[in-house]
């Protein structure tokens, strides 16, 4: 069902954990379908140092957030918003069909991360990205 | 690495003893059981023989058993049978809002043919009251369909009470017995069931194979048509190595079972107490009228599908609830049922053993689960979120 690369990042998922003192924190998901992800940030000089993550979801849901974490750091922050779903995919070797739209939550986890890294500096609150309600 | 097969629910390996059964009708008994020559006789008489064993395990006549490729055609056979025999009659249809695939969507698809239905609920436990059966009975009901135990949870319905509510309303009551045929005593005659389905490879019998106990004067009609097998009710040249391999496991299953009951409650009641011991987990399913190979339990803030993986690479070989759920990303309708919350639902997990499990096995799962379920819920939001609110 799964590429190994996503039993790879399963099984040994990459910068699991948090940030305390994060800029940026993206908290997307809806634990009624059974995903939910939080990413955190740090950034300096417009460049993400250090990005950790925690998730609740299935092996797919969990592969994301580990190879977006991978693939983001180190980038600057336009770079890294331009991370799609399908990127983050192509980047585990595909995923199956009923995975895609409610595993990889990562790419969009990661926008709101910068989103609310942004918001921070402009002195304004976070934005959430966890939705209620059985539908999606 | 040791490897431990815990989903006898989903399906059970073949015994021995079915296997040497079932052989010589591949290679050497191999005739067509309509066939007049020697060997397709040799085949009917191995067809009727394993009629018999099946009849004697749920206490019906041989003529009563039609066999079918599966579980889900009995169940379609059943269910679709009646509701066109008996049009005229009336189009309501009584069933809970447990039951397999098999027959929820049957009825999705009689309810597109015109037909009404109603789907009962359950309680916490996932049982069916007997008094919202008869409650939910009008005129123009002519089937009742309620499971005989849960294929997720394990709760034993009390199929005796509806059956003899079905009785008294001359309703005809089906029940699903896939799961609980070897694993509680079911006597068609006892709890007044009119049809009743059941399946090989849920008994140490291959996949392939299953059967419908139809009572005799029970209007069904067909849904294969051909060349009249089955009496007419199924069509289709008869897989007879499977059905002789149906024959000796329901065989094996009645001759064991006192046996074989106790070694799979043993094993289960040991799981269920050592799953206990673990920080917010809760058994689903009734604590104590439940199949003795079932253990279904919830683990709070993670989710099933990664736990069911963890274990996999441990060797340990469980399932989520129903293995045809397994592509269904929505959350167990049997735990939504019983009232569970959606994110609870999610990390539910079911082990199902069988009389081949051991003790050394279920001591093999409680000293490895316990691991696993630290390390998911070190990398779930939710558990942070809970220890937040709870300190």
């Amino acid at each position: 069902m799964y590429s190994p690369k996503v039993m790879q990042h399963f099984s040994n998922p990459q910068n699991v954990g948090e940030i305390s003192d994060a800029d940026g924190v993206g908290e997307v998901g809806n634990p009624v379908c059974g995903d939910m992800m939080t990413i955190y940030i740090k950034v300096k000089d417009n460049v993400i140092t250090d990005i950790k993550f925690k998730t609740f979801g299935c092996a797919a849901a969990i592969a994301t957030s580990s190879i977006i974490t991978t693939m983001a750091k180190g980038m600057t922050l336009e770079d890294a918003e331009k991370i799609g779903r399908k990127d983050v995919a192509d980047e585990l070797g595909g995923l199956p069909p009923q995975k895609m739209h409610c595993s990889n939550l990562a790419a969009d986890g990661l926008k709101l991360a910068i989103e609310n890294y942004r918001r921070k500096l402009q002195g304004l609150p976070p934005k959430s990205g966890v939705t209620s309600g059985e539908e999606r | 690495m040791k490897k431990v097969y815990l989903d006898n629910s989903a399906t059970t390996r073949v015994s021995q003893e079915v296997l040497d059964a079932m052989l010589p009708f591949f290679t050497e008994t191999y005739g067509n059981p309509s066939s007049l020559h020697t060997m397709g006789q040799e085949a009917s008489a191995a067809v009727q023989k394993a009629r018999e064993q099946v009849a004697r395990a749920i206490g019906a006549d041989a003529e009563e058993i039609i066999f079918t490729s599966c579980g889900t055609e009995a169940d379609n056979l059943a269910l679709v049978g009646t509701a066109y025999a008996n049009r005229k009659k009336g189009n309501h249809i009584i069933t809970s809002s447990i039951e397999h695939p098999a027959i929820l969507r049957t009825c999705e698809f009689l309810e597109k043919e015109g037909f009404r239905v109603t789907y009962l609920p359950v309680d916490r436990y996932g049982m069916v009251s007997p008094a919202d059966v008869e409650a939910a009975i009008r005129p123009e009901t002519t089937l009742i369909s309620v499971m005989a135990v849960n294929n997720e949870i394990g709760t034993i319905q009390p199929v005796r009470e509806i059956g003899r509510i079905a009785k008294e309303h001359n309703v005809y009551f089906h029940s699903d017995a896939v799961q609980a045929v070897g694993k509680v005593p079911i006597n068609v005659k006892k709890d007044d069931i009119d049809m009743l389905s059941l399946s090989g490879h849920k008994i140490h019998a291959p996949k392939g194979v299953g059967a419908l106990y139809v009572k005799k004067g029970t209007r069904i009609q067909a849904l294969i048509h051909g060349g009249g097998q089955e009496r007419n009710m199924k069509s289709g040249t008869e897989n007879v190595p499977g059905i002789v391999g149906l024959g000796q496991a329901c065989e094996a299953a009645i001759r064991d079972f006192d046996k074989n009951t106790a070694h799979m409650k043993r094993l289960r009641d040991k799981l269920i107490e050592g799953l206990l011991k673990i920080d917010r987990v809760r058994l689903n399913g009734h604590p104590t009228i439940r199949s003795p190979n079932n253990v279904n339990v919830s683990f709070s803030f993670i989710e099933g599908e990664s736990l069911v993986l963890f274990l996999d690479m441990s060797g340990i070989e469980a399932s989520t609830g129903s293995a045809c759920s397994s592509k269904n990303l929505k959350a167990s309708h049997v735990l939504l049922a019983c009232g569970l919350p959606p994110e609870e639902a999610h990390g539910s997990l079911r082990l199902t053993n069988c009389a081949f499990n051991t003790e050394d096995e279920i001591d093999y799962v409680l000293e490895t689960l316990p691991g696993i379920v630290d390390r998911l819920r070190a990398m779930s939001p939710l558990y942070k979120e809970a220890a937040r609110t709870t300190t």
